[in-house]
């Protein structure tokens, strides 16, 4: 076996069809913002490629505002939420413990610097967003909440959250959902959610780095982070990345995610994970998960240490989330989860994709105890 | 054989774990996170564990071609090494914490943890070297004599040392600028570390003063007269003469040097140049890097100070004690710091001064 790549929530590769989209359109030349033929051409096939991810995702093509990334689509939403409600008297944003940095970073920056007061809603064992306490914070504070903004399913346990309950309790107050992990992997629609805000990412789905798009409800306005030209309904600026976009498009549009064979294969590692180490544990089984999620705790590791020694077996994974100085920090999903810092710190995620195959997680079944067994004898010292 | 490379983000490190891979063996390099907090940038030549550091490391292992992790010591650290340097200073001693370092850190939690995972060993780019003969695997002094370092690796047991490979102790410093120049690393001119790696400011005696307090007391001659007031015991060194800031000046008009700290008092007691010379000093802690000395009388040397010369001696080791007596007095030896006793070029052990006279 050469090597087995369980990261696809980090990202996945890029698929053919995409690859190859890009690569035409990368030969074509015009800035789509130009009046001219050339302009007009690649103005052409930006704006197919905006219909056809506004189609998969129900919302109408003038509602995706492309972005550089997930968490630049993020930030434009939290600031520009925030900026828009304040002036209303609204200074609060409503996040939970869960959400990503890429939500968490900007509100927590919010507070810090432009006086936003935050809340964070808790979740349970299992991993899913408190409604009782959403309900509560709606109802008591609900004309001072500038935007709700929760996670469609989380990065790192795939736990789904009940965004469609969340958007009812809302009722009149923004609700934004960083939707890049769901996107592709489990349907939802934009519309029919009644979301006001949603952030989707290429790479998360076989498109290429660098390109995501902020689905924003057609007639609303936010101020922008870039200013500049104007190009994405006056909330973002900078020329169009046409050739990454129609390669987003592609990937979105033509790649069937193949989710019941991703779900069998999971469901067969967790099986035999738990046969080989009868102590380890799922993190956010009893909850409805995204089909190629699995994050297992197991206790008396070190997450640095097995993710050495998974490495060395040539074997891709994740410990969650690293400091600035590359140390990996007690995941604060796991510990909103109940958690303690050193088990959270004995926990691993794998992420199965499109690629994975029944060989493939056999190999990583075949490697795993004696992994185990030395990162328990590293951790014991 | 599969390795360990700690990686500080230096030109050394860098150039031990490129030869360790050119040597044949399969090296991970890894970064050892020694700061909770760590700086974002290197400020002059203090300091090997900032983020840029890490990222010089990280940089390398890509050139050289091995994986690369960074490993969190930060609390194995500030127990064993912080923590201690601290209360050495505290208790009127002046300790060496990069020994304490190889001791704790890079030799025991480092090696330990690389041993349980199935590695055989752990490279670092200190200048020493070992060697294989009648006595088993022992440790030697670098060929380079200004750079060599096997004084703070006096502290290492029989069995770090098998576990210790220094592939720079046959290159002087220059040759191993020029090997990583060539080699493409960018570290290459990066300067050399000095000081304190946990004092990012330089100034130890301040850093000393934040966390112990700046209690002052008095400084008084040898017959217990009060001729001065000091700001903090521990921030004064023996054999220290200037800022003293004395007011009754000595008989004799001749200077006076820091001869003894007494932290239980809080007192710094001053004397005449010839009181500073010792001739003997004692040793607690004994540690032997090669056969155990016993109280049989052996000729060798004794160093006392990470680039202190080589003092011709005798020593044995009885009740508890390694003892040195030396042929020619020195002037100014605090307790606290190691003895390394060497045989020729040969680390024969040390033992933390405890006692001189």
């Amino acid at each position: 076996m050469s090597s087995v790549y369980l990261d696809h929530a980090a990202t996945t590769p890029i698929s053919r069809a995409a690859w190859e989209a890009m690569n035409t359109q990368m030969q074509v030349l015009g800035n789509p913002s130009s009046l001219h033929a050339d302009g007009r051409s690649t103005r052409k096939a930006l704006e197919d490629a905006r219909e056809r991810i506004a189609a998969k995702i129900g919302a109408l093509p003038s509602e995706i505002i492309f972005t550089a990334s997930g968490t630049e689509a993020n930030n434009t939403a939290l600031k520009g939420f925030y900026w828009s409600g304040r002036k209303s008297g609204r200074n609060v944003i409503l996040i939970s413990a869960i959400e990503h940095r890429a939500i968490s970073d900007p509100t927590h920056w919010l507070k810090e610097h432009e006086g936003a007061e935050v809340i964070e809603l808790p979740v349970s064992v299992d991993g899913v967003v408190d409604l009782v306490v959403l309900k509560k914070m709606v109802d008591s504070r609900g004309d001072e909440i500038a935007i709700i903004s929760l996670m469609h399913s989380n990065n790192e346990t795939g736990v789904i959250q009940p965004i469609s309950e969340v958007v009812k309790i809302a009722g009149n107050i923004p609700v934004h959902c960083d939707a890049v992990q769901s996107f592709c992997k489990v349907p939802f629609s934009f519309s029919e959610l009644g979301l006001t805000a949603l952030t989707i990412s290429a790479h998360k789905i076989g498109g290429p780095l660098g390109v995501g798009a902020l689905v924003l409800r057609r007639t609303l306005e936010i101020p922008p982070l870039l200013h500049g030209g104007g190009q994405e309904r006056d909330i973002r600026s900078g020329t169009l990345n046409a050739p990454a976009i129609v390669g987003f498009a592609t990937a979105a549009d033509y790649e069937k995610y193949p989710a019941t064979k991703i779900l069998s294969l999971r469901d067969y590692f967790i099986r035999k994970v738990i046969e080989l180490i009868p102590d380890a544990s799922i993190n956010g089984e009893k909850s409805e998960r995204l089909p190629g999620i699995v994050n297992v705790t197991f206790p008396g590791t070190q997450s640095e240490v097995l993710l050495l020694l998974m490495d060395g077996a040539n074997v891709s994974c994740s410990t969650g989330s690293a400091c600035s100085a590359g140390v990996p920090e007690a995941s604060h999903v796991l510990l909103a989860m109940g958690h303690t810092v050193k088990t959270a710190l004995s926990s691993l995620r794998f992420s199965l994709g499109a690629t994975t195959t029944r060989v493939e997680i056999d190999y990583v079944l075949s490697v795993l105890p004696s992994v185990i067994e030395r990162g328990r004898a590293a951790s014991s010292i | 054989m599969k390795l360990i490379a700690a990686m500080s983000g230096g030109v050394d490190s860098a150039v031990a774990a490129a030869r360790a891979v050119e040597a044949g063996h399969e090296v991970t390099g890894v970064h050892l996170a020694l700061s909770s907090n760590p700086q974002k940038y290197r400020s002059g030549a203090r300091g090997c564990c900032t983020i840029e550091d890490s990222h010089d490391a990280r940089r390398a292992a890509d050139l050289i071609g091995i994986p690369f992790y960074i490993w969190d010591m930060a609390e194995e650290f500030h127990d064993g090494v912080v923590e201690d340097f601290l209360a050495e200073y505290a208790a009127g001693r002046t300790p060496n914490p990069c020994l304490r370092c190889n001791e704790k850190i890079k030799f025991a939690a480092v090696l330990d943890r690389a041993r349980a995972m199935g590695f055989d060993g752990v490279v670092t780019g200190h200048y020493a070297r070992t060697q294989i003969g009648s006595m088993g695997k022992t440790l030697h002094r670098a060929v380079d004599h200004l750079k060599d370092q096997s004084y703070v690796l006096s502290v290492l047991t029989v069995a770090q040392i098998h576990g210790a490979i220094f592939p720079l102790g046959d290159t002087t410093k220059i040759d191993i600028r020029a090997e990583a120049q060539a080699l493409g690393l960018a570290v290459a001119q990066k300067p050399d570390s000095h000081d304190i790696c946990f004092v990012p400011s330089g100034d130890n005696a301040g850093w000393l003063r934040d966390r112990l307090g700046s209690e002052v007391g008095p400084i008084v001659d040898q017959n217990g007269r009060a001729i001065g007031e000091h700001k903090g015991a521990y921030t004064y060194t023996i054999g220290q003469r200037k800022g003293l800031g004395l007011t009754v000046p000595s008989t004799d008009g001749s200077p006076r040097f820091v001869l003894k700290i007494e932290p239980v008092t809080n007192t710094v007691v001053v004397g005449a140049r010839e009181d500073l010379a010792i001739s003997v000093m004692r040793g607690e802690r004994a540690v032997w890097c090669g056969p155990a000395v016993t109280e049989e009388i052996q000729r060798g040397f004794v160093q006392v100070r990470a680039h202190g010369g080589a003092l011709a001696c005798t020593y044995f080791f009885k009740d508890g004690l390694l003892v040195a007596q030396l042929d020619a007095p020195l002037l100014g030896l605090a307790t606290g710091q190691a003895m390394a006793i060497y045989d020729g070029d040969r680390v024969v052990g040390s033992a933390t001064i405890c006692e001189t006279a």
